[in-house]
């Protein structure tokens, strides 16, 4: 299938920034457009503006007391509990899932005032083998299933036993599918081809929401990393993630800026929503602290939810667990305190 | 209702306020008011007039300060001068352990400074903690290392002495440390008047000084207003007042301080074009927007005031720009989450209140965000929200006019050179933005921005080693790097020249009887655009010799000539583009020309005057002299500086283009040579008048000119009275620089005059120079005249 064929909606009137705020607030599954290079091709990220930006935007804003604990119970919600190793068992999986039923200690939830309500991470994220166990586990906790495919993390695997291995998560039960795009596509500047490329796993998903992995790291360049970011949504992408969390290096804040920039122009030509994931090395509080003021800041409040906000974390947790522990008890907290996955 | 399960659905930032509690007591300890600092010690605030000082956020008082009167000056000034020798009897590794000192003071009380700073200027706390503060400590640290090096790096030169200074209210310290601690590591020492409305961290600093061991008498500083400040510019015992405010001041002080032979600085006002080509990274251009005009509530000389936006993405780049001033926040200046805190005091509110009244009504439109009713009343501090006008025509107030507040007056362009066309039309010149991932397109038009600071991809950075000023009406001399240094310096042996006689003005003669006929008549005219023109007047004036023997008649020059001059000169511009090998190849061919007529030339001299020998020697000086420039055409190129990593920053010499200058009447061939070939060595046209009493030499000069391949209107000659065309010349807005060689009288008028544009004028104050002496005849001194330094700041990186 060629991109021209592709079925994608007719491009919305472009939207201008304003307008952000309510077209998310009640959007649509992102339904992909047509091949539009126009969209990206003289695009041209400057390196050191994206740095500066990046290095004020936690010294313009800042959340102290009990904002910065409800922001981070926020950044709970947005999280992909995730284990991708190679000695993930049926047994590991349960035990992640158990912890994303509770995140947070229930004597730190009342504390904070938040009894009653749901609180969960955002997913759990596995390897497709462990989807089962996952779904199992999770059952009737509400925390959606997502699955890693497509030759995860390099991608280098047949097209057939790639798009084979999406259809395998989702029948398995898996209600996210985070796919890893050719980064050769890109290297050689062969975007027609990643949008294809793309575009069939989108089909493959289904009715499962798909997150386009860029491997940023792998990309190098702002711009291939803009480029690829547009490709990816154009070609159906709910959501575009930073990492594997197996590259050199992962999520920073120049990539997240620059990703986040596209997931806004995109919106703004096309009316289409998508989500953001930051994945690999975030780690703090603080961190997650940045991340959403990177969002609220560039995208505005909607991106604040794990509808279109993840992030991809497997020790983010224990941090914002010990910092909410301060703040309810002025106390420096200790890992051992809180329970782990 | 501020409890976690609310904010968790409202996801707003809540209040962030930095402590002020310290700097509160430090205030309350001094309920008696503060006084001046001189002489190492503060003065007792109780016997004088004091002002009150209030934080623009709230209006709340924070201090008494002592109100300087001009005794108080007089007493700073003595103190200075008092402690003068002594400073620079220190090595330069002692003044450089003092700067060191200070630049450590300041960092060890950078909170305190910065929440002082914010309470007093209105300032946010981000900018004073992240901005401000580590720039002044920066700046001493720099300098620390100029007082070190000092003696090696400016051999032949040495302090200008006690020196005034007056700082503005938007960069109170910052101000203050550009000001001081090139100063001080020049060995000079220092009376300083801070703002009216900040007068804070000042104090502080003087406190700083106190307890970091600096010798009393070096720093002195006075509070005060425009009386204390012009106390101190009219101080004869200071020998270099140095200056940042508004143009109209600058102004002021120029015309005060004409004929008193105080260098002068200015750094004055901008209306800095902020351009953003088509190919720009846009997000990034709209946020460099945030930094240019939003920065310190757009209360900045250099801030980035006049958008120019290609016409084809003008639209997209507007409406990302009012979403990106959706989100600004501003507020309590000490709230870590605010990007812009209180303008500095209710009048400035209501200068801005009046200037955007006057843009609307001039027909542009006005936009600001959606939550910008909130400041409508007054009662709730000095707030003004940020204002995009769009639709601003090159001729309305908005575009030309400093508004010195958050206000962004935007305008479109076709093509890179109407976008330069666009930029330079302003008076001023002091910063120009460049947005755009084409370097060739960025370069460009660097080159071709009438302005002193060109940031490419980039806004409002600053770095104690790149100078820092402006062009054309945003003043002259430059803070920060090695030309900073220069303004507090003078060459050594002028302290011992002497006073030269006034001369006398010229006047046209009537026609007298007892002419002798017989000899061919000789009559000489201008120099004008490579052609020998009459004078306009339709007169000429005799020039005589030894024993009074006339020797010709010579074209009486007048406003008009200069004129035709002036223009000619413009038109020369190709000149200014050449390269300096290809401008070297010219002097040589000058000076091998002049060699050529050398007996012819000395003759002439001898004829004025001169005995053989001197002649002789004099032409000889002015072969040398010439080849002298010619070599340093293609050397005198600039210095590549790096403030920052993956940044590079360029110091460039660029001609004035057109320059004005009055020649002595010592050495009637070698002052003029040696004035003109420095100017035109670096690419600049002149219009030069020679000795009056003595012009013969010059004027023969049209011939070797012309055999030379100078082109037409590179030098322009206008003979005639000294004075009267230094006058024309100094009044002339389309002359960029004026160096005027005669009287003192005329140095007086020279710099009176050049107010107007406020073209520097470098003069000699009356005082003689000996043009043979390589000393003072020739050197870097001239080619640091002849040109004005432009600081490119270039990032990179992929």
């Amino acid at each position: 299938m060629s991109g021209k064929q592709a079925a994608a909606e007719t491009a919305a009137k472009p939207a201008t920034g304003s307008q952000l705020i309510s077209l998310a607030a009640a959007h649509k599954r992102n339904s992909g457009t047509p091949f539009r290079p126009e969209l990206f091709e003289a695009m041209s990220v400057n390196l050191s503006a994206t740095e500066r930006r990046v290095s004020t935007l936690t010294t313009r804003r800042t959340v102290k007391k009990e904002w910065q604990a409800a922001w981070l119970v926020r950044a709970i919600e947005c999280i992909d509990l995730t284990t991708l190793a190679g000695d993930d068992t049926p047994g590991r999986v349960e035990r992640l899932c158990a912890k994303a039923r509770h995140p947070l200690r229930a004597d730190l939830v009342k504390a904070l005032g938040l009894e009653g309500r749901r609180l969960t991470p955002g997913a759990v994220c596995v390897y497709p083998e462990m989807v089962a166990p996952a779904v199992k586990a999770l059952e009737g906790s509400g925390v959606p299933v997502a699955s890693v495919a497509t030759g995860f993390p390099a991608g280098l695997t047949p097209m057939r036993d790639r798009l084979a291995e999406i259809r395998y998560a989702v029948e398995q039960g898996a209600d996210e599918i985070d796919i890893v795009i050719s980064r050769r596509h890109v290297l050689t500047g062969n975007w027609m081809a990643l949008y294809d490329e793309i575009r069939e796993m989108r089909e493959a998903c289904g009715e499962a929401h798909m997150k386009a992995i860029l491997a940023t790291g792998e990309l190098k360049t702002l711009s291939n990393v803009y480029k690829a970011s547009m490709v990816s949504m154009m070609a159906g992408a709910d959501f575009v993630k930073t990492s594997t969390g197996m590259e050199g290096v992962n999520a920073t804040l120049p990539v997240s800026l620059v990703m986040v920039r596209s997931v806004r122009d995109f919106l703004e030509a096309t009316g289409n929503v998508c989500g953001f994931k930051p994945a690999g090395g975030i780690r703090t509080a603080k961190d997650a602290i940045a991340w959403l003021i990177l969002m609220k800041e560039e995208l505005g409040n909607p991106w604040l939810k794990p509808d279109l906000f993840r992030f991809g974390a497997s020790s983010l947790l224990g941090d914002i667990e010990r910092q909410i522990e301060h703040h309810v008890t002025g106390r420096y907290s200790s890992a051992d305190r809180h329970g782990i996955a | 209702m501020n409890d976690i399960s609310n904010i968790f659905d409202t996801m707003e930032y809540g209040p962030a306020p930095e402590d002020s509690k310290d700097v509160r007591a430090w205030l309350k300890a001094q309920k008696s008011g503060f006084g001046h600092f001189i002489g190492g010690a503060f003065t007792k605030p109780e016997k004088g007039a004091t002002f009150a000082v209030a934080t623009p956020a709230d209006g709340e008082k924070l201090a008494d300060v002592a109100l300087g009167t001009a005794k108080d000056v007089d007493e700073a000034v003595a103190a200075a001068g008092k402690a003068l020798k002594k400073w620079q009897a220190l090595s330069c590794n002692q003044r450089a352990r003092h700067l060191y000192a200070l630049a450590r003071h300041v960092q060890k009380h950078s909170r305190f400074l910065a929440v002082l700073e914010t309470l007093d200027n209105g300032k946010t706390i981000r900018e004073t903690r992240d901005i401000d503060i580590p720039l002044v400590a920066r700046h001493f640290y720099h300098h620390a290392g100029w007082a070190e090096l000092r003696d090696r790096s400016f051999p032949g030169y040495e302090a200008a002495g006690v020196c005034g200074q007056i700082i503005p209210w938007n960069f109170p310290l910052l101000m203050l440390s550009w000001k001081v601690a090139p100063a001080l590591a020049a060995g000079c020492t220092v009376v300083l008047k801070s703002a009216e409305h900040t007068p804070l961290t000042a104090i502080a600093f003087a406190e700083i000084c106190a307890e970091a061991g600096l010798p009393a008498g070096v720093f002195n500083l006075i509070n005060g207003d425009a009386e204390a400040g012009s106390a101190i510019a009219g101080h004869p015992d200071i020998t270099k007042l140095a200056f940042t405010g508004s143009t109209e001041v600058g102004r002021i002080l120029r015309r005060q301080t004409a004929g008193s032979g105080k260098k002068l600085s200015l750094e004055l006002g901008g209306k800095s074009p902020f351009i953003v080509f088509e190919n720009a990274d846009l997000d990034a251009a709209v946020e460099g927007v945030v930094d240019a005009i939003w920065f310190n509530q757009g209360e900045v000389c250099c801030a980035g005031s006049r958008a120019l936006v290609q016409e084809g993405i003008a639209d997209r780049f507007h409406e990302k720009l009012k979403a990106r001033m959706e989100k600004l926040r501003v507020g309590d200046p000490l709230d870590k989450s605010m990007d812009m805190g209180a303008v500095v005091a209710p009048v400035q509110v209501e200068q801005i209140t009046a200037k955007v009244q006057a843009g609307v009504a001039e027909g542009a439109e006005m936009w600001q965000p959606s939550w910008a009713g909130k400041f409508a009343s007054a009662n709730e501090g000095c707030f003004y929200p940020p204002t995009l006008f769009t639709h601003v025509s090159p001729a309305s107030s908005l575009a030309q006019e400093e508004v010195f507040g958050p206000v962004l007056a935007s305008m479109t362009f076709r093509t890179p050179g109407e976008a330069v066309q666009l930029a330079n039309n302003s008076r001023y010149g002091l910063a120009a933005s460049i947005w755009s991932q084409n370097l060739d397109e960025a370069f460009d038009t660097a080159r071709k921005v009438k302005s002193g600071v060109v940031w490419i991809n980039s806004t409002n950075l600053f770095d104690a080693a790149a100078g820092f000023g402006g062009y054309k009406e945003s003043g002259y001399g430059r803070e920060g790097g090695r030309e900073g240094m220069m303004e507090y310096l003078v060459p050594a042996w002028q302290k011992k020249a002497k006073a030269l006689p006034e001369s006398e003005a010229l006047l046209a003669p009537t026609p007298a009887p007892g002419g002798e006929g017989g000899g061919l008549d000789r009559t000489v005219k201008l120099y004008i655009g490579g052609k020998q023109a009459r004078p306009d007047s339709g007169y000429s004036y005799p020039v005589t010799g030894k024993g009074g023997k006339h020797l010709a008649e010579v074209g009486l020059g007048n406003r008009k000539d200069i004129r035709n001059a002036v223009e000619a000169a413009h038109k020369a511009s190709g000149w200014s583009g050449m390269t300096g090998h290809a401008r070297a190849q010219v002097l040589y061919f000058l000076a091998e020309n002049l060699e050529l007529r050398a007996r012819e030339f000395a003759e002439r001299l001898g004829e004025a005057g001169a005995s053989s020998h001197a002649a002789k020697r004099e032409v000889e000086a002015s072969v040398s002299r010439i080849m002298f420039y010619a070599a340093w055409a293609d050397k005198y190129d600039g210095a590549v500086r790096a403030p920052a990593s993956r940044m590079l920053s360029l110091a460039l010499n660029e001609p004035w283009d057109v320059m004005g200058i009055s020649c002595p009447d010592e050495a009637p061939l070698l002052a003029f040579i040696s004035l003109v070939m420095p100017a035109i060595s670096m690419g600049n046209r002149v219009v030069v008048t020679p000795s009056p009493t003595q012009p013969l030499a010059a004027c023969d000069l049209y011939q070797v000119l012309d055999t030379s391949d100078v082109p037409g209107g590179v030098i322009n000659i206008v003979t005639g009275d000294r004075d009267t065309l230094a006058d024309t010349m100094a009044k002339h807005d389309d002359i960029a620089a004026l160096w005027y060689f005669g009287g003192a009288k005329g140095t007086e008028m020279a710099e009176r005059e050049s107010a107007g544009n406020l073209k520097p004028v470098w003069a000699n104050n009356g005082k003689a120079r000996d043009w043979h002496d390589t000393e003072q005849g020739e050197g870097e001194e001239f080619l640091f005249r002849a040109t004005r330094i432009k600081t490119i700041w270039t990032p990179f990186g992929v």
